[in-house]
Order: C-alpha cells, then structure tokens, then sequence
C-alpha cells in the first residue's frame, strides 16, 4: 500500500507492507535513524516520536497509521543551525550519555513544553516516565527540560551560534 | 543564545561540554542498526523454547522456500566449517548453533538470511525442530545434587560442577574464628539480573571474498580483543578483519562477550559474499546474552569483645548457566570476589567459591561492575549492618570502628590486594553531615515509638578497578594494558586514538580534557577516536572501570612524552638548553624569561618544518600503559526508607552519596555517571530480576516484566565527592563508573532491613519488592 505523510515538515510517499511498523517506515523506508528500537512492547520509548503533534511510541503503530498525518522526529526538532530549546539545554545539563534514548526523550520533552511551558519537577517526572534511560538517572534530563522551558522563549527569538562541539 | 561559554583550555577539573552530544541530540547517531550496507541482507535466530531438550531433527524446507530466504543455517552446517562450537572468556566451550541438544531457553538453534528482516522473521517461524524435553535444572543447588541430569554431556562430564577456588588463609581465618567473642552470619542471595542497554546487541559482518577483507560492525566494548577472538575462532587472518565498534546505546557489561549471532553472521557473510546485518530484539537480548550476579552467599563475620571484626569467611555458590562465560580476567575463577574484606581492616578471611551449570542462559557479566566486586561488596555491607543490628550498635560507628586508617595505605588486605589509597572515615563523616543522621536516628526513634517504619541504610564500599598489571591480569591471555596513540598536526590541532571504547561515559570529551591538560593543546582542537582496529592501537576495552585507569594513564603518559619532544624543539628555537624550557598550559619559555614564549602551535609546525639536526620529524608517539596496580574507589551512601506498615510499599526519602574517585577529570560526567550507577543499583536493589520456573521458562523475558526504574520512581540523588588522589596513577585519578552500582544495592536493602530489624527481621533477597517485604512483615507479627 501507499503511504503519504508528511515528515518534519516535507510531504513524502512510500510503499509499505500493511504490516510495516511505524518505526520501520520512519528508520528504513525514510532513513530517519535518528528514531531508534529499544525494546518493541512500547515499554521504553525508544522509538517515541510525534504524530499530529502527540507523542506515541512509533514500534507499536502501523505505518498505514500514519497516513495522511504529521509526523516530527528528532531530525526535524533543529531549525536549520539553531537548536531547539530542549536541544539546547540536554546540551548543556548533560542530559544524555549513550544518546540512544535522547531523540525519543527529547521528542516527549518538546511535546510537553507545547502543552505546559512551565512544568514542575513532578510534571516532567511523570511525562517522561513512558522513556526509560540506562544512563543518566534521570536528574539531569529533568534538569535539562526545565532548562528548556526557562529557555523557550529566548531560543525561538535568537539565533545561535554555528552548532559546533561543546567546547568553544 | 549561543553555546555556553567554556574555558579556552578545558583541561582537569573542568566540567567541559561534551563534543559527543552534537550528533545525538541531533539524531545523528551511527548506531550499528544505522549501518545499512549495499546488497545487505537480514538475519534471525530461531531459539530454542525448552531449557533442556534433545533435538531429534531440524526440518529447514518450508523456511527455504519462502521468497526473499537466502539460506538457513542450522548447526549441522557450521559443524562442517568447524564453527558449531567457540571457547568461552572462561576456557570454556559455548555452543553457536545448538547440534546436540539445547541448554538453555533461548539458546540458538538456527538462523535464516532474507532479503529483509520481517522475511527473516517469517522463515524462522517455518522451521520444523523436532525436540524431546528433558528435565531442567534452574538452581545450583538442583545442579549438584547427585541425581540431576547432566548438563554438558558434549564434554563428558559426570557431574555440573565447573569450578572451585579459594582465597585467603583458611587457617589464619579459623583460628580468627575459634578465638572470636561474637560471630555473626548472613545468607543471601544477589538474584539474577540483566545490564539491558537500551540499544541490545547486533552487528553488520561484511566480508569481501575476493579481496578477503572482513568488515565486522558491532556493539563491542573491546572491538580489539573481539578482532584477536575472531581470528582465533573462526580462523580469519587477523590483518584482514577490521572490526568497527560504532556508536553504542549503553553497554554496562552486556557488549564484552562474543555471541553466537555474531559469529552466524560472520559465516553467512563470508558464505554468500553480501553483508549480513543481525540485530536483537529485546527478548533475545534478555533471554540469551550476558546476565550478571546468580550469586547465593554465606558470610560469617567473627568479632572480639570490642566489636572489631577479626575474621571473614565466605561460602559461595555460583550459578553460571549452560556454558561458564563469565567475561573475567582468566585466573581468577569468580573475578575479584575476594575485594570482600572491603573498607575493613579484617586480619584474616577465607573465600570458597564453587560454580554450576544449570539450564539458563550464560553470561555471567559484570552488569556496570569490575568483575564480582558488586556481590562482594553487596555481602560484606550487608553483612556489616546484620552484626550493628544482631549487637545493638549504630552501623556507622562500627564501621567507623573497623575501617582500614587512611595512615595505613598502601595496605595488603588479607585477601592479597593491596589498596592504592583511601580515606574512609572522612568519605563517611561528609555523608553523616550531610545526611543529618543523628537528627535522622532521634526522628527514627520516636517513629518506632510510634509504631512507624523508618530505616537507614549505610554502605561504606571499596571497589577494586581498571585491570591489570598484565602480569596477573588477563583476558584470554590478552595482557590488561591499554593504550593511546596521539598525533599533533602542523596546525597543533590533534588527534588521539584509544584501545578503549566509549559507550556513553563521554570518552571525546574527558581524554581531550587530559592531552589539553598535559599538553596545552585546547580539547575543542583534540579529536578522539575510537572502536576502529584498523585505525586504533591496540586495547582490551572499556569494562570493569577501566578507561580512566589505564587508558587515560596511557593517554597522560604518551602527552607527557610528546611534551619532552616539544621542551626539545622548544630549546632548538630558543637556542637553548632543554634542561632550561619551562612549560605551563601550552607555552614554552626559558627559564627566567617568561616574557618570550612560544605556544605549543609553533612547536607542533616547527615539527614539521624546523627541527634541530638529527632528531625525527613530526609530534607523535603510541604508548601501551600497563598498570603497576589496579585503583580503589570508595564512598560512603546514605539512604532514608520509610515503609508502609499495611502494603509494605518502600519510599526511598533521601540517598546521599558520596564518591572518592581520586582526581575527577570532568566533574560533570562523574556526577552523571554516579547519578546513572545509583539508578541501576535501585533497579537491581527493588525491581530488577530475570528469574525461571520449574521448567527452565524465563521469566522477565521483556521490559513488561523486566521492571527498569523511570523516572517517576527514581529517587533524587544528593551528591558529594571527597578526593584521595591514587599515587600510582599518572593523574591521581580511579575510575568511576560502576562505583554507584557496587556500592548502593547494600544501601537501599540495608535501610529497608533496618526499618524491619526492631521485629527481627534480618535479610529480604532482592530485589526488595513490596510483596516480600510484606511478607516478612506478616512473618514478624507486624501487619495482619
């Protein structure tokens, strides 16, 4: 079957089995690697992604479900060289170590700081805590997502520097 | 807004911004599943779903013929090429594709290759595979008894047990225990757990037959050794296997070993001439491939009339599943158990240590630890806390009692380490402060008064890290040294290439803070590369705390050297002696005039452009550090419980951590490294467990049973760090790593033990859930 979608802002159209999962579709149809497979039972949110905006986890869905809607992976979160906020701040909190778990976190991050520009500690505790990471302990993506928020309206507004290394 | 602003330098102590995170926050990464290769084709693995089971014929014919199969590679096949069966890191034997019988639930029975991985998938489930059960064993203690089938008849055993081995004076020990006021004994039993990286294990083998070239991508810690062990098993020309170890989603001990996927893989690629990618999902990955701990254990602790410990001995009994691949350091059967004397100054200990075979996975790896040490310190610190409550006294004063003086390093412990350097009692007083314990006791008091339940945990653990010397530390005969290579171009930008390997602890980042610190050289202008054989030196990888230990030691030794050479290039522009050059963050001056300098930029292109007569062009140099000793980290963990008296629910309140990791060369990694260690302890210390039914079924075969903490339940960490430099390594520093991982599981499970020890109630296995612990509150009278 047909499948049209548009991706990170571009309108893109593939073949896929009906079978074909979402993350599949996402990883190997559109190339999109930064959306990665953890676990396949939607435990860790690995492969979470945003679909018309919502975050769902993209190893649990059908491509055919995907159809006609809008879907925002970690590739598109960057406006050309400026990062986004969440971006940003995962940076400069150490909010990520391996980095495997860091796309889904940062897709479920941005879906909240639409929703709640402001969250709470516990408000970002419990939105994350459909993604599981092995690394961090959690205290510094939380760090970082409050960041993130403090820094929402600023990022938009600016324009940043050359995204090079973190060292300058 | 730009990227913070960081000091120009970023060298030790500096909490530089790590380089790695540009690719990953960007989606970026090259993880091996990103690897796609033209004309790559899939595999699968069909597993075995008996424990225990002859298999009387496999039936290929139906997967066959299912387009898009390539092949189908059953153990039969492999027995032709002589691959049916590899060696173990224990001198062990594993099976690749199962031939005889299976051993284990999930063990390997045989692989399809596809033009896509759902085709692959869909052969594997058309695979005939005619099996007679037979009866599993899933416990050591069923291993041994004197009726229990035999596990590896393929090596004609008559019996299931693999090994026994000793540590310490037996003699000294009982004498120590015949002449003790008080001896105090604890049975317990560290559960089987699992490392689960989030990204599980796979690989992309290519090899060229024509130019016999084999390209083997995979998630290695020790791509290295894994090239050496090819060669060695699969009877490749080492110079022709370039294995590529790309970015890793987590290892924590999982990705040391050499699976069977991987050497299937590598067969079918040379076989059929096309790349050959292999990817787990996460059940294969839980199921089959390196679990850590299965440790049951008596510790008996004798004492005198003062309360000073006097004398440790152990029993204990390993389940190593069908196959003892425990990755450890060739001579020492249950790794470095014998760290168990731990912080205390215990004149005399005996270990004894027997293994099993049973139906259950191997692996045996050391989950975010340095070979056993998390089951030694998890027994001695329990252990400890058992004697406080058995003799009614505080749990930090007698530790506080018993630790080793920090005038007494270096010290030989009864056991045969000598430990670099410590400072117990100081790690322990900034905890208490910190923490509040005395105000944290009254409060306790007048809760128990009132029939609450609240409980403080003390762990005050010592880990021993970063193997060798490589006279008595190897890994299949490997010497555990490491190495570095370092080269600074015209423009004295750098780059430095490591026998280590990187899975997230930020390696681009902290060994360019080390050349920047050692050689001026900026670390935004150090490049680091690593996890490539053919464009890296020689190493056995990143485990068992290692990196900064000896790699960074072998990174700091070889900018010292190229250092020397840049004095002497220096002396040469001067027209100076070199006795005279004076070097300080990248600048060099003669002696009296630091008015006149030369950066070490100048120096790098007068390397390639102006060198005194005689000497060699260019500014590199490789060094290969073998450790004179091996560093031990220690801390001291607080944790505050409180448990429901009706539900036996546990809340963690406050975990107060404090790490001596000697010099810390990036604090903010450190800290995100304990941070990520206290998580794993607190998953293994009350939600993590792969366990088995009568019949060898796994249970915890997914992340739906197999809990991992979130962030919803994660405690809030408060940590602090005190620093006793180690005297041997070249930057003072210890490695980190695991620390947290070794030290906290005792400190959750002693808090929650010291909620319950009012009522008598000494030990709960892990992981503490709050069914067993009301149970044991039912057990004790407490709850109805």
């Amino acid at each position: 079957m047909n499948v049209n979608v548009t991706v990170n802002g571009a309108r893109r159209s593939a073949e896929a089995e009906p079978r074909t999962l979402l993350v599949d579709f996402i990883r190997t149809t559109l190339g999109l690697t930064g959306t990665h497979i953890g676990c396949d039972t939607s435990s860790c949110g690995a492969c979470t992604v945003l679909l018309d905006g919502r975050p769902v986890k993209s190893c649990t869905l059908l491509a055919a479900q995907a159809d006609g809607r809008n879907l925002s992976t970690v590739e598109g979160l960057a406006d050309g060289a400026t990062l986004h906020p969440v971006q940003e701040a995962f940076h400069t909190e150490h909010g990520l170590q391996c980095g495997f778990c860091t796309p889904g976190m940062m897709m479920v991050a941005a879906a909240l700081l639409e929703e709640n520009p402001n969250p709470s500690e516990e408000e970002v505790r419990w939105a994350i805590s459909g993604n599981i990471c092995r690394c961090t302990g959690y205290m510094n993506i939380v760090k970082a997502i409050r960041r993130a928020a403090e820094l929402g309206v600023e990022v938009h507004s600016e324009p940043v520097s050359a995204p090079a290394a973190g060292v300058a | 807004m730009a990227i913070a602003e960081q000091p120009a330098l970023g060298g030790i102590g500096e909490s530089v911004l790590r380089k790695e995170d540009a690719r990953f926050i960007r989606g970026h990464g090259n993880y091996v599943d990103d690897i796609v290769l033209p004309r790559m084709l899939h595999m699968a693995i069909l597993r075995s779903p008996y424990a225990h089971a002859r298999i009387r014929s496999i039936d290929t014919a139906a997967a066959e013929a299912l387009p898009g199969v390539v092949a189908v590679v059953t153990g039969a096949l492999l027995e032709q090429h002589k691959l049916a069966w590899m060696p173990t890191l224990s001198g062990d034997t594993q099976a690749v594709l199962a031939t005889d019988k299976v051993r284990f639930q999930g063990q390997e029975v045989a692989c399809v290759v596809a033009e896509s991985k759902y085709v692959a998938e869909d052969a594997v489930g058309l695979i005939d595979v005619d099996y007679e059960p037979l009866q599993a064993v899933v416990t050591p203690q069923q291993a041994l008894s004197p009726d229990a089938p035999i596990i590896r008849t393929d090596k004609d055993a008559t019996d299931n047990h693999i090994y026994h081995w000793e540590a310490g004076d037996k003699a000294a020990t009982e004498a120590a225990f015949a002449r003790a006021a008080r001896v105090v004994s604890l049975s317990t039993f560290y559960p089987r757990c699992h490392p689960a990286p989030l990204e599980t294990c796979g690989c992309v083998a290519d090899l060229d037959p024509i130019t016999g070239q084999a390209t083997i991508y995979m998630t290695s810690q020790a791509p290295h050794a894994h090239r050496t062990l090819f060669a060695l098993v699969a009877g490749l020309p080492e110079e022709k296997i370039r294995v590529i170890s790309p970015d890793i989603g987590g290892g924590f001990g999982n990705k040391v070993p050499i699976y069977p996927g991987y050497v299937v893989a590598t067969a079918a690629s040379l076989l059929l001439g096309r790349p050959v990618k292999w990817i787990e999902d996460r059940t294969e990955n839980l199921i089959s491939t390196g679990f850590a701990r299965d440790y049951h254990m008596t510790g008996e602790l004798a004492l005198d009339a003062d309360n000073r410990f006097i004398g440790l001995r152990v029993s204990l009994l390993s389940d190593n599943g069908a196959f003892f691949s425990d990755a450890q350091p060739s001579k020492f059967r249950a790794g470095l158990f014998h760290i168990v004397t731990g912080s205390y100054d215990i004149p005399a200990a005996h270990i004894v240590a027997d293994g099993a075979y049973t139906n259950k996975a191997p692996g045996g790896v050391a989950y975010r630890c340095s070979f056993r040490v998390t089951e030694a310190s998890y027994l001695i610190e329990r252990l400890v806390d058992t004697a406080a409550h058995e003799l009614g006294v505080d749990s930090a004063a007698l530790r506080m009692r018993n630790f080793i003086q920090p005038e007494a390093f270096p010290y030989r412990s009864a056991t045969g380490f000598e430990y670099d350097s410590g400072d117990y009692p100081r790690a322990m007083r900034v905890a208490l402060e910190a923490l509040g314990y005395d105000d944290l006791r009254r409060e306790q008091a007048e809760k128990r008064a009132r029939g609450e339940l609240m409980g403080i945990g003390v762990a005050s653990f010592t880990e021993v890290v970063g193997a060798g010397k490589g006279r008595d530390y190897d890994i299949v005969g490997l010497r555990m040294f490491d190495s570095a290579e370092l080269r600074v171009h015209p423009t004295g930008k750098a780059i430095l290439k490591l026998g280590v390997r990187s899975q997230g602890q930020g390696h681009e980042t902290t060994f360019a803070q080390i050349v920047a610190e050692e050689l001026g050289i900026p670390a935004a202008d150090v490049e680091v590369k690593e996890g490539d054989t053919d464009n890296t030196p020689y190493g056995l990888g990143t485990y068992a705390s290692r990196s900064t230990p000896v790699g960074g030691a072998a990174t700091a030794v070889i900018s010292r050297k190229l250092r020397d050479k840049a004095k002497q290039i220096a002396a040469h522009l001067f027209e100076a002696d070199a006795a005279d050059i004076e070097f300080e963050r990248g600048r060099f001056w003669v002696k009296g005039s630091p008015d006149q300098v030369k950066t070490i930029q100048e120096i790098a292109f007068a390397a390639y452009s102006n060198i005194p007569e005689g000497m060699e062009a260019g500014l590199e140099g490789v060094h290969y550090y073998d450790p004179p000793n091996m560093t031990f980290p220690f801390g001291t963990y607080l944790v505050v419980v409180e448990v429901d008296r009706g539900t036996g629910v546990v809340k963690v309140r406050r975990m107060v951590a404090v790490d001596d990791c000697g010099v810390r060369i990036n604090p903010m990694i450190v800290e995100g490294q304990i941070h990520g260690g206290l998580t794993e302890g607190f998953g293994i210390a009350f939600m993590e467990l792969i366990t088995f039914d009568p019949e060898g079924n796994c249970i915890g075969s997914t992340f739906m049973d197999y809990l991992l903490p979130t962030a919803w339940e994660t405690p809030r960490f408060e940590t602090l760090a005190t620093v006793t430099p180690s005297p041997h390594h070249p930057l003072g520093a210890k490695g980190v790593g695991e620390s947290a991982t070794v030290g906290s599981p005792a400190a959750y499970v002693n808090a929650v033990i010291d909620a319950l020890a009012p009522h008598g109630v000494r030990n709960i296995d892990m992981p503490v859930t709050s069914d067993k612990v009301w149970a044991a509150l039912r057990g004790a009278g407490v709850t109805e």
